[in-house]
């Protein structure tokens, strides 16, 4: 067990490093990075001047052994546009980022497990068929055209809810729906597929054959272990909330990481894309961390290498 | 000789017949799924719209006329018969522009597809036949990539090299190799120890005859399926860009160019918004339900993508 956890984390370690490197990249793939840091009316000389201030001169490798060091130690540099070092400025976004995927995947999951357990349940009822369209219908929606039609309905018409900024939850709502909308869809199936597997085991029929109620049956054997791939879900929808939340952010006024990214994106301000992409990367890569090693105590079957 | 030449053509025509019989059972399978049915359609009509454009779209989908400004789509007060779904902020018809906009969405999707199978593909093969150190690299590229929220990336990676149609493609094609090299690495660690691959090589069958005669082919059905999702993912994700305004750039007719302009207009003319929304839904609906069939008749195994 504890080398299986150091296995995983020095696998994670690896993945870090390996973001580190394609973060550095991005901003190297034009091939001169201060022509793209430099406004467009600088001088040659002013250029070169700051081609040899931050270090652009030195060989490749030496720029990234310093890039490297810096994300160890948490700089990033300082932000372009704002003058605050560009950690800082991801940070203090990081809780909206947070609040808004943590209240996608609760909807999400509070939505889909019901879901997912009555389509298989009932299969190929009428439940079934609408639960399963549905979620089809959710995979299929793109989350940008989502997002604007929960606007219009419930912002412009309706106007039940605001269409911009945070707030209460009053502000959470149409974000979080239109957020978690493909997560919903996604893991509706899967539960829906993992509970008709567990329906067909040998071990059911035991259950039903011991004079179990139905209800007992499906709450106490059926649910526990169909749960147990949904549970590898939530740790693999992160990085779908976290790359959602880019556009969802965008679309909503949400003033999290990801409209904090784009903006950094649009404004040409590489150090804060640098630290935000790599921070949400990280965050992906730790909680699937988490994920794995909860795993392995949820289902020992799972093999230990 | 002339017998020999009748049981030639007799052999050939048999071949034909049951090549022919096997193609109309898929069919007949494909006539019991009425989803699949409906995908078919919806795929073909979106690829029809985008070869015939010309022939299709009742006006020119740039034409500005400034008299005609957002009109409303018929039934609407104020419509006007000439333009079924109404007209832009430019007074652009919107028929027109949605059949043109077909054309870029294909475009990209197709080419970042193809190109992503390819590299997917061969990358998966060579991982799961050779294994090691060749392995581990790719593998770990894959977790590294798999990190990141890709819209992110994609959105950094264009802003740094600009959006034209070539890195557009080249950027999607990059993220999306991940999941063939993955299905694909499987599918032959689990090959490479059946007993006809021993038997090729212990008839001096060379590790490249090895790969493409006896692995390649055993490949194609889950890479045809995945092939088929990931068309949808890739025109979501084209739709993604432009709507970031990092898509091709504009006059050019986009489905999702089109949503980011409705987004300005949403208060008064909800239309401009809806309908490239609803047309990226569907075709997106059409193609996962194409997908799911064609997972059933050929992997059922792949239930979880």
């Amino acid at each position: 067990m504890k080398s299986y956890i150091l296995k995983r984390l020095f696998h994670s370690i690896f993945v870090l490093v390996g973001i580190s490197l394609v973060v550095f990249i991005i901003l190297h793939l034009t091939g001169d990075p201060a022509a793209l840091l430099m406004p467009m009316d600088a001088t040659p000389e002013q250029v070169a001047q700051f081609r040899k201030e931050m270090g652009f001169t030195d060989p490749i490798i030496v720029q990234y052994w310093r890039f490297f060091k810096g994300t160890l130690m948490g700089d990033f540099g300082q932000s372009f546009r704002h003058s605050q070092p560009a950690l800082d400025l991801v940070m203090e976004r990081m809780p909206a980022t947070i609040q808004l995927t943590a209240a996608a995947m609760f909807i999400a999951l509070l939505v889909a497990i019901p879901v997912g357990i009555i389509s298989a349940i009932r299969r190929n009822s009428i439940l079934d068929h609408i639960g399963m369209t549905g979620a089809l219908l959710g995979q299929s929606t793109p989350v940008f055209w989502l997002g604007i039609m929960l606007i219009l309905i419930f912002s412009v018409n309706l106007q039940w809810f605001p269409s911009s900024g945070r707030g209460g939850i009053q502000n959470l709502v149409l974000p979080a729906i239109t957020l978690g909308m493909f997560t919903m869809a996604r893991t509706a199936r899967m539960m829906r597929s993992s509970m008709l597997e567990v329906l067909g085991q040998e071990y059911m029929k035991t259950a039903k054959a011991k004079g179990l109620t139905p209800r007992a049956v499906i709450l106490k054997h059926a649910l526990k272990n169909a749960s147990i791939p949904v549970v590898t879900i939530v740790g693999m929808e992160l990085g779908t909330l976290l790359g959602g939340a880019v556009i969802t952010e965008t679309i909503f006024a949400w003033p999290g990481v990801g409209r904090l990214a784009v903006q950094a994106i649009y404004n040409r301000d590489y150090p804060v894309v640098q630290a935000a992409v790599f921070i949400l990367a990280a965050i992906f890569v730790l909680v699937n961390l988490i994920v794995d090693i909860l795993y392995t105590y949820l289902d020992p079957r799972v093999k230990l290498k | 000789m002339r017998i020999v030449e009748t049981t030639a053509k007799t052999a050939d025509f048999a071949e034909w017949e049951q090549r022919a019989t096997r193609w109309r059972k898929v069919l007949g399978k494909l006539k019991e799924n009425k989803g699949a049915v409906f995908g078919l359609i919806m795929v073909l009509f979106v690829v029809a719209s985008g070869i015939f454009a010309p022939l299709l779209a009742p006006h020119d989908p740039i034409y500005q006329d400034v008299e005609k400004r957002l009109h409303p789509p018929i039934g609407q007060t104020g419509a006007d018969p000439r333009h079924i779904l109404g007209t832009d902020h430019l007074g652009r018809d919107i028929v027109s522009r949605l059949i043109y906009g077909a054309r870029i969405s294909l475009v990209v999707s197709i080419s970042a597809v193809a190109f992503s199978a390819v590299l997917g593909t061969i990358i998966g093969l060579l991982s799961g036949f050779y294994g090691g150190k060749v392995d581990s690299i790719f593998m770990r590229l894959a977790d590294v990539q798999l990190a990141f929220p890709f819209i992110l990336l994609a959105i950094a990676i264009i802003a740094v090299l600009g959006s034209n149609l070539q890195n557009i493609i080249i950027v999607l094609a990059i993220t999306g190799w991940v999941i063939y090299a993955r299905v694909v690495r499987a599918e032959v660690l689990s090959l490479k120890e059946k007993e006809y691959i021993t038997a090729v090589r212990a008839l001096g069958g060379s590790n490249g005859r090895i790969i493409f005669k006896h692995l390649f082919p055993n490949v194609i059905p889950p890479c045809i399926v995945i092939v088929t999702l990931e068309m949808a993912r890739m025109i979501i994700m084209e739709a993604a860009l432009s709507f970031l305004g990092l898509g091709i750039q504009p006059p050019t007719p986009t489905w999702g160019g089109m949503l980011a302009d409705g987004r300005v207009y949403l208060v008064t003319s909800w239309w401009l918004a809806t309908f490239p929304g609803l047309v990226i839904m569907l075709v997106v609906l059409g193609i996962n339900l194409l997908g799911n069939w064609l997972r059933d008749i050929l992997d059922p195994r792949l239930t979880q993508l």
